[in-house]
């Protein structure tokens, strides 16, 4: 069992990350309902799952959710948009990267949460500075990872391509694309997951919708348990992305998991 | 006139952070006449792959130059088709694809780019596998698609550097033949860069030997062996005198080549 680097059958893989889970809520319960931890700070696993039901049939948490995604998807797939033909340019081409690197390496560490009060000021309250908060937080992590990947593409291929008579063109989109394009997917996989923390911290601030701001009205009410209920619906949302990631990659990738 | 001159061609690398450059080819010379098969043989490091990356235009002379059909070379193209050592198939292809890779570069209707792809895959024997991606061949495999992908663009010549060079004894063996085969049949011409003796003189009909660093060519060397060739030559004794000869004097540069290593 406790072999390095032996692997575990698939069964006992779920089974294991499934128990995880049950010790995980039975912790819980136990602080919660044992009386450790005053329900004040904490809501008990029932309680906040009976939070939970009230907040979809009492206060149309659906629609919260639904805003939330929308925020998400939509600024992350502008930033990528954008992001990843820029950093195919900068891996594929030296001059490209001196140009735009140092700058992008500077602004990818601003935090997009301190441009809020700026982005504010801009554009309001309206979706446009929720979906800027994502862009800005998204967009330079994504440039230079796939510049990473790109340029570390396999110089051989690159030069068996050219022998076969590829030019810039051909070498960009035949070699250099195809061959990073798994990588590049498994950076966007990521990239979206960081991008559920911006969205948050944006709604937490000057936003009338969506999963943060329900988390920020809970807290002035004292409600642990809608609170939890919020963080869980969250992280709930962030595994089925990750799955339906993880299964359009390999479905769109073969030649990359083949062992 | 010849179908490539190599003419005057030598390469030195710069020397790395302030260090001695290398010279990794005297000035060398070589004439290939259309149809010839030619084994370039020389101990590791003497600067036989640095000669054919420049013929293929991926490594630039520092002086002289090469012609092929009297066109002076300067990048890489179609009509000098490579195979390396290492294993150079697109993984993201599968077999067929791989092979139609420069077809598609030039444009080539489908319809005609599936004509070729099957004889080729047939030529290799790969025929059951042109769905297969590279990772599930084995090396032999991979080389052949690699020799087939090349062969598909109908180059002028073929530049082979050390293609069989990862594959065990018995894959080695067959792929020689394999490849002698299709240059019987379709009378390509060939360099082929090699360090093993063997091979050097089944496959040639000219082996050129390059001494050790810095690398030039030190003799040059008719094989003057019948066609069709069976693997039974190799323990001829027409074939042993060369190989005697040849391991005299690939046996001095080798002993060189340790000696400057110290």
């Amino acid at each position: 069992m406790f072999d390095p680097l032996k692997p575990v059958s698939p069964g006992r893989r779920t089974a294991l990350g499934i128990l995880f889970f049950v010790v995980f809520l039975a912790g819980w319960a136990g602080i919660t309902l044992g009386g450790i931890v005053p329900p004040l700070f904490l809501a008990d696993p029932l309680k906040a799952a009976k939070s939970g039901v009230e907040l979809f049939t009492e206060y149309g948490f659906a629609g919260d959710v639904g805003v939330t995604i929308w925020r998400v998807v939509g600024g992350f797939v502008i930033a990528a948009v954008f992001a990843v033909p820029l950093g195919i340019l900068m891996g594929a081409f030296k001059s490209v990267e001196a140009f735009f690197e140092p700058f992008i390496s500077f602004a990818r560490y601003l935090p997009a949460s301190a441009f809020i009060p700026l982005l504010i000021l801009w554009a309001g309250v309206g979706e446009a500075q929720k979906l800027a908060v994502i862009i800005i937080g998204s967009f330079f992590q994504i440039v230079l990872m796939v510049a990473v990947i790109v340029g570390g593409s396999r110089i051989d291929l690159v030069e068996a391509s050219k022998t076969l008579g590829a030019k810039r063109a051909g070498i960009v989109l035949r070699v250099l694309l195809p061959g990073a394009a798994p990588q590049i997917a498994e950076t966007l996989r990521l990239v979206l997951g960081w991008a559920w923390t911006y969205v948050i911290v944006a709604e937490l601030i000057g936003a009338q919708s969506g999963i943060g701001h329900m988390i920020m009205d809970s807290q002035r009410l004292l409600d642990t348990g809608q609170m939890i209920f919020g963080i869980f619906i969250i992280g709930l949302i962030g595994l089925i992305s990750d799955f339906l990631f993880k299964q359009a990659n390999a479905r769109l990738y073969p030649w990359y998991f083949i062992k | 006139m010849s179908k490539l001159r190599i003419e005057n061609v030598s390469r030195v690398f710069p020397g790395v952070r302030g260090g001695e450059p290398t010279r990794a080819l005297e000035p060398t010379n070589l004439s290939v006449e259309d149809n010839d098969f030619i084994t370039i043989l020389g101990p590791s490091g003497c600067g036989k792959s640095t000669l054919l990356r420049i013929v293929a235009g991926l490594d630039q002379p520092t002086t002289g130059q090469v012609l092929l059909d009297g066109q002076a070379v300067r990048e890489p193209g179609p009509d000098r088709g490579m195979v390396f050592q290492s294993y150079t198939l697109f993984p993201w292809l599968t077999v067929r694809e791989n092979i139609c890779f420069g077809l598609r570069e030039k444009n080539v209707p489908d319809r005609q780019q599936a004509e070729i792809a099957d004889h080729f895959i047939n030529q290799v024997g790969l025929r059951g596998f042109e769905n297969h991606f590279p990772k599930q061949l084995s090396g032999g495999m991979q080389q052949r698609t690699a020799l087939a992908r090349a062969l598909a663009n109908d180059p002028k010549i073929m530049l082979l550097d050390e293609p069989f060079g990862a594959l065990d004894n018995q894959t080695r063996a067959l792929m020689q033949e394999l490849l002698l085969g299709i240059w019987e049949a379709a009378k390509k011409t060939v360099l082929f860069v090699t360090h093993d003796i063997d091979e050097a003189i089944f496959m040639a009909n000219r082996v050129l030997v390059m001494t050790a660093r810095p690398g030039k060519v030190k003799c040059d060397i008719a094989i003057d062996l019948p066609h069709p060739r069976h693997y039974t030559m190799k323990t001829s004794p027409e074939f042993a005198a060369y190989k005697a000869r040849l391991t005299e004097e690939i046996r001095v540069e080798a002993i060189r080549s340790a000696q400057a290593e110290h």
